[in-house]
């Protein structure tokens, strides 16, 4: 019997090793050069560099490097130059933990930008909280995130909205009666959106037939578009993030079904379409502003972007480069640069032109603004509809 | 009952990519004993061939059967490489160690490969470029039946015949049971053991490669770590089946295919994995050596 007991430790130990894959933080610096301490401003930033999101954390990055760019451009803030750490967590919620101890230890933030997925954010914020440091998250939507304490803040809308923005859109827009569900079990962002979407739907008198999950990384989702398919919804709402959704549409199209998929800000990035290719025209979903917004404030953004980094910028660099100009616009305002005073002038941010919108920061330290809905329309968005907070 | 039928026909497409993958799990664990993890990864590498080739040697401007050809031929070659540069410099040095000296180095190698891959391929997800364009599904009566889903199978059942062939029908696959039942006897024979355990490990690369083109077709998302739950499930199903039993990892791969199918449509998608992993503990505990695992002896 030696053969087997050998056997199942083989088994054991391998199993245990595999799933301690070894990670690494790597951080890279942008902003001012100058090396004199006393004379710049250090914050940190925490996003997804690599991994599934990618393009989340390095749209987000750019965006926030412009504005720094542009705010150093302009003489800085009360005479210094800020400068910005930025750590990659791999799109890992304890890489983020770990990124912003590091970033309130060691390099001595005084306020940090980032995450954008609300299950990073809310592994990061306890952490800010308390060691009292402001967070200014750029597009967490998930309620829980700002409610950790009185120093995390967001420049975005939040998901009861973003949730009710869809229901609205498919009930009033498209008069869909019968609506599907296909959410991310694992994903905060994913489960809040598909609870707030059914609230709102079931009140304008609409029926969620099914509601299906599955889990970030799978790539099979035959078995539950079957089960969705049998129910004959005239929508389906995904509210995952890109590279799930691109393989759903794929799947839900060769299964023969023909109803159009809505979903959130999570879809936004070019990698949606690459990956779905022709399966997700006609689609939906919810987004913070829209680069066929003709404003002069959005097109001088995009046209500085465009000069930098060549491309148009997706929601998530508007949302970076407006979380960057808050905190910025806050600490002009903040009677000294301590951590306590860049609070206190954070929540008390009114009416800032932001690209996104005018942003104001509610006692929930939330903005308050409308949302975007947009088409996918021959391999690129296209600006449907306004939907403002009710 | 359509709804059913069609579970059972998702589960199917999805068991014969994992039975392609537990082949390779399986024939190394018969002839070396050993645990490849590694194999997992090379399956990612095969992906990644078929993702440069269709790119840069524009298969993927010419989709069509062609084009899949070339980028499976491509890619089994590139796989058998690997498999066989594994073998050669990780494995080899470490024949007369005990057991665990080696299983601990293919885990090594796997996450040499995890994370090398995303240093060279990058971390973040790419497209599987189309290499074939899939018609209209077949219906039978309401039933939906994929090409490509047809395709993939009909793909994976000419390469496991080609294994059952050579296996039991040529001089190297006769070696090669010869070198599984005992090393030091086939090499009494005349039997060149060390060259034999390399084919064995070309080949069950060269089908992991296949695998990785199939799963880049179907799913065309792949990224450096796509082998670790593909490759975990797969050994799952050559374990179930009977490791080192061929007919018994295809069956273990198929079943375990439905399984999964079945539990995402009537139950939850979150116990997809528990249920891999249930089935393995289950089947260690009752039926140590698999559903189709004979009971070997060992002799002193």
């Amino acid at each position: 019997m030696k053969f087997h007991s050998s056997f199942f430790t083989s088994v054991l130990l391998a199993a245990g090793t595999l799933v301690l894959a070894p990670g690494c933080n790597k951080s890279t610096q942008t902003g001012s050069t100058a090396t004199d301490p006393a004379n710049e401003i250090v914050i940190g930033e925490v996003g997804s560099l690599t991994g599934n999101e990618a393009t989340f954390g390095t749209s987000t990055r750019d965006g926030i490097r412009l504005a720094i760019e542009q705010i150093n451009q302009s003489g800085g803030i009360q005479n210094k130059k800020l400068r910005v750490v930025t750590m990659d967590n791999q799109g890992k919620p304890e890489e983020a933990a770990t990124a912003v101890t590091k970033l309130i230890t060691q390099d001595r933030v005084i306020a940090i930008l980032g995450e954008v997925a609300s299950s990073r954010s809310l592994a990061m914020a306890p952490i800010a909280q308390t060691n009292k440091v402001p967070m200014v998250t750029p597009s967490s939507t998930n309620p829980k995130v700002t409610q950790v304490g009185d120093y995390i803040f967001r420049v975005c809308f939040i998901d009861p909205f973003q949730g009710s923005v869809m229901a609205k859109f498919a009930h009033g827009t498209l008069k869909v009666k019968k609506a599907a569900i296909l959410r991310d079990v694992k994903n905060d962002y994913s489960v809040g959106l598909a609870n707030f979407f059914t609230e709102t739907f079931k009140k304008l008198g609409g029926e969620v037939v099914v509601d299906q999950s599955y889990s970030a990384g799978d790539v099979d989702f035959k078995s539950q578009l079957t089960s969705i398919k049998t129910k004959e919804p005239e929508a389906i709402f995904v509210p995952g993030y890109y590279t799930e959704v691109g393989l759903i549409a794929r799947q839900a199209r060769e299964l023969g079904i023909k109803a159009p998929l809505l979903g959130g800000d999570g879809w936004d990035s070019a990698k949606l379409t690459e990956i779905g290719g022709k399966a997700l025209e006609g689609s939906y979903f919810s987004n913070h502003y829209s680069p066929d917004d003709t404003s002069e404030h959005v097109q001088k953004f995009i046209a500085a972007y465009k000069a930098k980094f060549g491309g148009v910028p997706d929601g998530l660099a508007a949302m970076g480069y407006d979380a960057a100009m808050v905190l910025a616009d806050a600490m002009k305002r903040a009677k000294t640069l301590e951590k306590d005073d860049i609070r206190e002038a954070l929540a008390n941010t009114k009416d800032f032109q932001g690209v996104t919108g005018r942003i104001t920061i509610d006692h929930d330290r939330n903005a308050v603004k409308p949302a975007v809905v947009l088409e996918v329309k021959s391999g690129g968005f296209a600006y449907k509809e306004t939907i403002n907070p009710s | 009952m359509t709804e059913f039928l069609q579970h059972i026909i998702n589960g199917l497409g999805l068991g014969a990519i994992y039975a392609l993958i537990a082949l390779g799990y399986t024939m190394v664990f018969g002839i070396l004993q050993l645990i490849n993890f590694a194999h997992g990864d090379v399956y990612m590498l095969g992906a990644f061939i078929g993702y440069y080739a269709g790119r840069y040697l524009g298969l993927a401007n010419v989709p069509g059967l062609g084009s899949l050809g070339a980028a499976l031929a491509l890619a089994m070659l590139g796989a058998a490489v690997a498999g066989y540069l594994i073998e050669r410099f990780a494995y080899r040095p470490l024949r007369k160690s005990p057991r665990i000296n080696v299983l601990i180095t293919a885990v090594g190698v796997s996450l040499l490969l995890e994370f090398g891959g995303q240093i060279i391929f990058g971390a973040d997800p790419k497209f599987f470029p189309t290499l074939y364009v899939p018609g209209e599904p077949f219906m039978i009566g309401t039933l939906q039946m994929n090409r490509l889903q047809l395709l993939v199978l009909a793909i994976s059942l000419v390469l496991m015949t080609g294994l059952r062939t050579i296996i039991f029908k040529t001089k190297t696959g006769r070696a090669m049971r010869a070198v599984s039942f005992n090393h030091d006897n086939a090499a009494l024979m005349g039997i060149p053991v060390d060259r034999i355990i390399s084919v064995t490990f070309m080949l069950g690369s060269a089908l992991a490669g296949a695998a990785g083109i199939l799963v880049g077709l179907t799913y065309p998302k792949i990224d450096p770590l796509m082998g670790v739950m593909f490759g975990l499930k797969a050994f799952v199903a050559a374990v179930v089946g009977g490791i080192g039993n061929v007919t018994g990892a295809v069956i273990g791969a198929l079943l375990m295919g439905v399984a999964e199918s079945l539990v995402i449509a009537y139950w939850a998608s979150t116990y997809r994995d528990a249920l891999a992993f249930g089935i393995l503990i289950l089947i260690l505990l009752f039926k140590p050596a698999g559903l189709l695992g004979t009971h070997r002896q060992e002799k002193v």
